[in-house]
């Protein structure tokens, strides 16, 4: 199993250093075959392990040792469990389809080369991350797919605003990270490892004022990479990259890697569930606040990005209540549809000419059919409608909820889920049906290559079928995770219809609405889309209060402490040498007469140097 | 009046200064090869004296070798004289350039 | 009292050599006051009762030392003055003083704190040259000896250093002859 193990591992970074090797060149069509290829190997050998792990196998195995000082011991340890191969089964997946997508989506891109080497460095950081045995490691993954995040969202670098929101991710990135950092800092000092093994089994016993303060520290490393309040921001902005790149990372893998966090932090945060409550009331609220934004947005890539932020907030919901395995369900069963969606979306814009607008669409049924009927479903699969997989698992959320007694929570989440089917069938109304107004800003859309769209039909049918496992689902992953208890059972049907009735409402309100194309202008001057639109004006605030303020600081550090204090200081140590040198040239004249009264002086120097210090030292001694 | 070993040592610190005086303000090889005499002479009268005012004789020894040495080096350095002379006429201090950067 | 007036008459003479030898624009007249120099120190050494250092002095100084310096003078043309630029002598008699002193006090340093053993003491009743005999082929004989193969080197390298093309001989060539090698010299 070993073998299917480094396979699964490291069959991305080979096809990684294999599209590097081409990275300079314009594009060599081989360079996308064969990194899919080793993708797709990774994928077979994960699924190789997914069978052994069903047979109740746990594969661990060390590389090598990575550090050894004193007691401090990490390995390159890996272990698949059966946490870690559900997510290795979507990683590879989502990743496979994608690859193959972005053969066709980046047919005609000057950096093709480039972007499959990116691309296959992310999975092999994704994989790094869920499969590594130790916090360090996965620590070492979870900067590898910042790293890769920050390639694939700054890739059209020529583009300002790629740039800029590439660097936003990644700064915000690592405000999370210096949090996440001093969290297995604290693992360490204060159970000595940062073995999960080890760590878990420490942790009931440690201090509990201790263990609350790791769990928040882990919990700001995970919130900064997926994107919840306040450090949401850069996942909207995130979406300047290609669309190949925000359907893998930024809706399927990465921004899941801080539920991956919590999830296999589990045996930990059940530990604390004040803090588990924290992160279940901070996830419904991103849910909620992030949905709204979804509503009135006029960009087809930020309103998936919403969703994706908002479908994150229900996770955590889920994970934060101790339900980890129902986070992880929904975790599997969103990467899916949001994948498709934002693939889907991606054809869309291919058709349009990179437009996003979708105002500026509208009928695109007609000439893109197969690409709407595969967004519908992901659609219907992400408003959470029977018998899709979105269904079950949000459905499994609410009723945690529930049955926690946490009514707000749920309230939240109900309502929340009215949204998201409004906005899901607002997106699909403006683009696919209606008046056709693309052709009065000129567009000729077309569909997209057929591979592309075969690529994204195991997609489609996992985003139906998912759903159909859960059972099967729960009985495998909590041989490791905590079952959870519903008591909900004499209103589990009451819950199911509530919630769909909502959905439904979600969906007939957005069809009824919109029907006819967008709405009147005469909204946009009203208040609550202005807030909306301007995403609650937090990246403006963001923008006054701590970009200004911290420019203006950084100007004062510039201008007077390092160009007056530190720049001068080195400046003076310079010129003083300089001066010397050039004061003193005049004692190198060649002249040896000269050089014997300079060695006199400086035997007298010498001389006076021993007397003195012989002095003081007798001084001293005596 | 008692000649103590204080009348040794002034006397010899004089002579150390008019060797290094000579050393500092001759031109002429010669001459300056005539203060390095001097002052090896005047460390010879300081060692000599302390050598018998303490009754030890390592101080004799040590101005013995310095002799040893003070010959040696008047045969090299004669030499050298010598062959620098005939190379360039000159056995002037200031005339030897070649230092110059 | 004899001790006192040797002292000082010897003191006044070496002084005054010394002087005029580091003084004189005349080479022979530098090499003459050095060499009295030379004999007047080993009047100290003889007064401090270090004969055999005395003999030595006279013998290494004015017999081998000062023959040497005579001979070598002969080939350098002494009459040709060497422009002695005086720049500021006050700077280099202030530095000397005190290099000196500076010298002086490092060695006097100990034995003014009385921390000095004698290693070899004098012994009495036999007289200085069987003292340092003893001495010198006892506990200096490797030294003694490594100054003997020093001199050795020393007396080589003199003779292979200021020998080269002795055998020629200038006067006794062509006129024309001479002048070529003179100018061969010169280029060289």
């Amino acid at each position: 199993m070993e073998m299917y193990l480094y396979i699964a591992l490291f069959a991305p970074i080979v096809g990684s250093l294999f599209a590097a090797l081409f990275g300079a060149q314009p594009k060599t069509p081989i360079v996308g075959y064969v990194t899919s290829a080793l993708i797709f190997t990774s994928l077979v050998a994960s699924t190789v392990l997914l069978g052994a792990v069903m047979d109740g196998e746990i594969v661990h195995v060390e590389l090598m040792t990575w550090i050894a000082a004193g007691d401090f011991y990490v390995p390159f340890g890996f272990q698949v469990d059966q946490v870690t191969v559900i997510m290795m089964m979507v990683v590879t997946l989502v990743s496979t389809i994608v690859h193959v997508y972005s053969i066709g989506y980046m047919d005609h891109d000057k950096g093709y080369n480039r972007f499959f080497s990116y691309l296959s460095a992310f999975v092999f950081s994704m994989m790094v991350l869920v499969m590594s045995d130790n916090l360090l490691g996965l620590f070492i993954g979870w900067e590898g797919v910042g790293v890769c995040s920050w390639l694939l969202i700054g890739f059209w670098y020529h583009k300002e605003s790629a740039t800029w929101a590439a660097n936003e991710a990644f700064i915000m990135n690592r405000i999370a990270d210096l949090a996440m950092l001093i969290g297995i800092f604290l693992t360490y000092w204060s159970m000595g490892s940062v073995q999960y093994d080890v760590i878990f089994a420490e942790a009931q016993y440690i201090d509990h004022s201790t263990l609350v303060t790791i769990g928040i520290f882990l919990f700001i490393g995970a919130m900064g990479k997926s994107a919840q309040f306040p450090l949401h921001t850069w996942l909207a902005d995130a979406m300047e990259g290609p669309t190949p790149v925000s359907a893998l990372i930024h809706a399927a893998t990465m921004v899941t890697a801080g539920v991956y966090l919590v999830i296999r932090c589990a045996p930990m945060y059940d530990l604390m569930p004040e803090v588990g409550y924290f992160i279940a009331s901070l996830g419904a609220f991103v849910a909620m606040f992030a949905a709204t934004m979804a509503l009135v947005n006029r960009d087809l890539k930020r309103i998936i990005a919403y969703s994706t932020l908002s479908q994150l907030g229900y996770m955590f919901v889920a994970a934060g209540l101790g339900a980890y395995w129902v986070a992880l369900f929904h975790l599997m069963a969103h990467a899916f549809f949001k994948a498709l969606l934002f693939l889907g979306a991606g054809n869309v814009m291919h058709a349009m000419d990179s437009e996003l607008d979708p105002v500026k669409m509208g009928g695109l049924f007609k000439v893109m059919k197969v690409t709407a009927i595969l967004m519908i479903i992901a659609s219907v699969a992400l408003a959470g409608i029977w018998p899709l997989a979105g269904f079950f698992s949000k459905d499994k959320i609410l009723e945690v909820a529930f049955s926690g007694e946490h009514y707000i929570l749920w309230g939240t989440l109900w309502v929340t889920a009215g949204l998201t089917a409004f906005y899901s069938f607002r997106l699909i109304m403006l683009t696919f049906f209606g008046e056709e107004r693309y052709k009065n800003f000129g567009f000729h859309p077309h569909e997209a290559y057929k591979y592309m769209l075969y690529a994204m039909s195991p997609l489609a049918v996992l985003a139906v079928i998912a759903g159909w496992f859960e059972h099967q689902f729960v009985d495998f992953v909590t041989q490791m995770l905590p079952t959870f208890e519903f008591h909900t059972h004499h209103v589990e049907m009451i819950l199911i219809l509530v919630t769909s009735a909502i959905a439904l409402g979600g969906i007939i309100t957005a069809i009824v609405m919109y029907r006819n194309g967008p709405l009147s202008t005469k909204w946009e001057s009203q208040f609550a889309y202005k807030v909306l639109i301007n995403q609650y004006y937090i990246p403006q605030i963001y923008e006054k209060f701590l970009v200004q303020p911290y420019r203006e600081l950084s100007d004062i550090f510039w201008k007077q402490i390092d160009m007056k204090i530190v720049d001068a200081s080195v400046d003076a140590i310079a010129t003083t040498f300089y001066n010397t040198g050039e004061a003193t040239r005049g004692m190198q004249s060649g002249n040896l007469s000269t050089m014997l009264k300079w060695m006199v002086a400086g035997l007298v120097i010498l001389l006076t140097l021993a007397v003195a210090f012989s002095v003081g030292y007798i001084a001293i001694i005596g | 009046m008692e000649i103590t070993l204080n009348h040794y040592l002034v006397l010899s610190t004089i002579l150390f200064a008019i060797g290094l005086i000579g050393v500092m303000r001759r031109k002429n090889l010669l001459m300056l090869f005539f203060a390095t005499e001097i002052l090896l002479n005047s460390v010879n009268i300081g060692f000599a004296a302390i050598s018998h005012y303490y009754g030890d004789l390592t101080g004799q020894m040590f101005a013995f070798f310095i002799i040893a040495i003070a010959a040696s080096e008047v045969a090299v350095g004669l030499g050298l004289l010598v062959l620098w002379y005939k190379r360039n006429g000159s056995i002037d201090l200031d005339m030897m350039s070649t230092m110059k950067g | 009292m004899f001790e006192a007036v040797a002292f000082y008459l010897f003191a006044f003479l070496t002084i005054t050599m010394f002087y005029i030898t580091v003084t004189t624009q005349q080479a022979l007249y530098a090499l003459t006051a050095l060499a009295a120099g030379m004999i007047f120190i080993s009047a100290f050494f003889f007064i401090l009762g270090a004969d055999f250092l005395g003999v030595v002095q006279i013998i290494v100084y004015t017999g081998a030392v000062m023959a040497l310096y005579a001979f070598g003078m002969m080939f350098f043309d002494t009459t040709r003055d060497v422009v002695e630029k005086r720049t500021s002598p006050q700077m280099i008699f202030g530095m000397s003083t005190l290099a000196a002193i500076l010298v002086v006090a490092i060695f006097v340093a100990p034995i003014v704190s009385d921390n000095i053993t004698a290693f070899y003491p004098v012994v009495e009743g036999v007289g200085n040259s069987q003292q340092i005999g003893l001495v010198l082929f006892t506990k200096y004989l490797v030294p003694f000896e490594v100054a003997a193969i020093m001199l050795l080197v020393a007396m080589v390298a003199g003779i292979v250093l200021a020998g080269k093309k002795m055998d020629r001989s200038l006067t006794l060539m062509d006129c024309d002859d001479a002048e070529t090698i003179l100018q061969e010299n010169k280029e060289s």
